[in-house]
């Protein structure tokens, strides 16, 4: 069984990132970037298939600019076998996105993608359900717990009601949620062999895919400030302010 | 890279000057190990005066203490100091020196052994001490001295198939929990010509030890080693006898690099913290950063340690194309440490009474500051090998 792993260079989630003066975009110019957490656990997933000996094959895959090959570094030293890097300096929308995994998988013919929910720097939660448009194949998001049985495989979901388990043909689609495992460290010895293993380099013409974004970005700009909150004296007050000020009851 | 907007030192981007993807990935490991396994404790950890001993084998399965070493003994030889940058600078970043002094022990107890040592030893003491299994340790430092190696008075003689071994060694790090000793003694006549290596066992007999307390370093374990009349085989000589001094001075310049990455990490986090406090702390009806005597303190911490930064990536680059730069490790060792000096105190100024309170980075760090300056070679060493190098 061939497993692909989408991975996505992103800001580390301890960067508190800005936006830029001319309020075009975040500024990443001077940021720390990593791999995107849930993609993280989307790598660790195929590779403990990979140990349990249902999966053969491990292929990490990301569509960035050319330092994107470090993450792909990461999910080669996590375990994954070989890597392919969509190289493109345009700033890709989740559909985009799709449609180039949906080129690769015609070329490997995976039997399952595996790919985080989200990305935490646009946290769009898209590419996974539209790549599954795209292919055809079967689909389950926000998986919790995977296991297989053949020719299909059984996904716990996290849905707001609670766990809801679906069956899927392969090959099939899964987007990862937080509590499907927790990743194995990167070790020394393993980012050292990583570097043996090969990363194809593909570009979004050689795919055939164009990737003009098809929305506009008008402005980026921080949050507002939180205001001091104040302490009210009783119910009655708190539920005026709420009624007369904050406008959220009426 | 430009700095513009401040968030954090441990924010931004490695140089891609001197750092490749490797560097980036352990930086990862690293930045999400320690995240997880080591910064959560480092409170518990330093009031209790030790760490759990798990903690060697949770670093061993990372790769942590075998970086360096060679693979026929488990070992991960990349030589590059551009790898022990990352990993100071990581382990910085968590504040918890005490705790990296003696998980890191080996790092100074095996070389010598790697250097001289003979196959038999090598294979004994090298595998089980990187796997996090068994913990290496250093004993150079007398009570009588520890800046005058070549001067030091441990005796060892032989008698029969033994040395005995009289003496004792003072501040040494892992002293208590150690299960190889690299000790140094003084086999012949005067002065570093006189000076081996032994390696002396936890077990042996007449061999004790007892802890210290310290002003910093509390999950460090210190010790003041005794040996009366110990019993040391002479198949534990490390290399050749009277030929140990040049064991003892393999450890100096990785050491003295790893210090020199510590202190700047120490003080960017001294930084860090004080800039986050001044920006929410309102005095006088603006925040504290808005006042004029706290903003030049913050821009004199960067001052310094932009310009320590730059001379430890660009002395840790000649390292890496073979040079051996004395003058420069010497120097910046004593920069790096007076940067953390003044970080340090800038900070614990800025938190105001919340920087004397127990249980924060910067209160703690300002307690590490000494052994910095002091360890691995002085401030007033370094500058007088410094000014020894350069023929003055
Ligand atoms: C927490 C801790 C852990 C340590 N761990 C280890 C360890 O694992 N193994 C080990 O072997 N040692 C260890 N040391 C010892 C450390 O290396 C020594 O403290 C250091 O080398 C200085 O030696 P000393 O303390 O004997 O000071 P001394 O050598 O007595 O020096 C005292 C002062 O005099 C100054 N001085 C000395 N000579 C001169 C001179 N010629 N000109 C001008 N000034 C001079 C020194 O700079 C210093 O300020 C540790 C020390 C500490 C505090």
């Amino acid at each position: 069984m061939k497993i692909l792993v989408a991975v996505k260079r992103v800001a580390d989630y301890n960067v508190k990132v800005r936006a830029k003066s001319d309020q075009s975009g975040p500024d990443l110019t001077n940021v720390k970037m990593a791999i995107n957490p849930f993609c993280e656990i989307a790598v660790e997933e195929a590779v403990r298939l990979k140990e349990k000996g249902v999966a053969t094959e491990v292929i990490a895959v990301s569509i960035g600019p050319k330092v994107a090959q470090e993450q792909i570094r990461t999910a080669l030293a996590l375990g994954a076998d070989r890597g392919i890097l969509i190289e493109t300096d345009v700033a890709m929308e989740p559909l985009a996105i799709a449609k180039c995994l949906k080129q690769i998988c015609d070329k490997e013919s995976p039997d399952m993608v595996l790919l985080g929910k989200q990305a935490i720097d646009g946290d769009n939660n898209q590419t996974g359900q539209m790549l599954g448009a795209l292919t055809g194949y079967a689909q389950a998001t926000f998986a919790s717990e995977i296991t297989f049985d053949g020719a299909s495989a059984s996904v716990i979901r996290e849905v707001d009601g609670g766990l809801q388990t679906l069956e899927l043909k392969l090959p099939a689609i899964v987007t990862t949620d937080l509590r499907l495992n927790e990743p194995r460290y990167a070790s020394l010895p393993n980012i050292m062999k990583a570097k043996k293993k090969p990363i194809d380099v593909l570009t979004t013409e050689e795919l055939g895919v164009d990737v003009t974004p098809r929305t506009k970005l008008l402005k980026a700009e921080p949050p507002a400030e939180r205001k001091a909150g104040i302490k009210v004296e009783d119910v009655a007050q708190l539920v005026d302010k709420l009624k007369n000020e904050a406008k959220v009851i009426v | 890279m430009a700095l513009s907007e401040f968030d954090s030192w441990f924010n931004q981007p490695l140089s891609p000057l001197y750092y490749n993807e490797d560097h980036q990935a352990w930086r990862n490991t690293l930045r999400r190990f320690i995240d997880a396994e080591i910064a959560p404790f480092v409170d518990e950890w330093e009031e209790a005066g030790t760490f759990p001993k798990d903690v060697y084998k949770k670093a061993a399965s990372i790769g942590l203490l075998q970086m360096g070493y060679p693979e026929q003994y488990g070992g991960i030889p990349v030589g590059d100091p551009f790898f022990a940058v990352v990993t100071a600078m990581e382990q910085g970043r968590a504040g918890g020196g005490g705790l990296y002094a003696s998980l890191n022990s080996h790092s100074i107890g095996l070389p010598p052994i790697l250097a001289l040592a003979n196959d038999d030893i090598k294979e004994r003491v090298i595998p089980p001490v990187i796997a996090g299994e068994k913990i290496a340790a250093l004993a150079i430092t007398e009570p009588s001295g520890g800046s005058d190696v070549a001067n030091l008075c441990t005796i060892a003689r032989r008698e029969g198939d033994h040395y005995i071994v009289n003496g004792s060694k003072m501040f040494i790090t892992s002293g208590m929990r150690a299960d190889y000793y690299t000790v140094a003694v003084r086999t012949g006549g005067e002065g570093a010509k006189g000076i081996s290596l032994l390696l002396i066992e936890k077990d042996f007999p007449g061999f004790t030890q007892t802890p210290l307390k310290k002003m910093g370093w509390w999950a460090s374990d210190t010790a003041a080693l005794y040996f009366d009349d110990c019993k040391v085989p002479l198949s534990n000589l490390i290399g050749e006898e009277n030929k140990g001094f040049s064991g003892i001075m393999v450890n100096f310049n990785m050491e003295r690099l790893g210090i020199i990455a510590t202190a700047n990490a120490l003080a960017m986090v001294c930084m860090d913290d004080a800039v986050a406090w001044a920006r929410e702390r309102k005095t006088f009806g603006k925040r504290l950063m808005d006042h004029q005597v706290i903003r030049h303190k913050i821009a004199e911490m960067t001052k310094r340690i932009l310009a320590t930064q730059a001379l430890t990536e660009q002395t840790a680059w000649q390292m890496q194309q073979g040079q051996t730069p004395i003058v420069e490790l010497s120097l910046l060792k004593v920069q790096a440490t007076e940067t953390l000096e003044y970080c340090a105190r800038e900070a614990v100024q800025i938190l105001g009474g919340a920087g004397f309170i127990r249980g924060n980075k910067v209160e703690r760090i300002y307690r590490d500051v000494r052994v910095y300056a002091i360890g691995g070679g002085s401030e007033e060493i370094m500058r007088d090998l410094a000014a020894r190098q350069l023929k003055l």
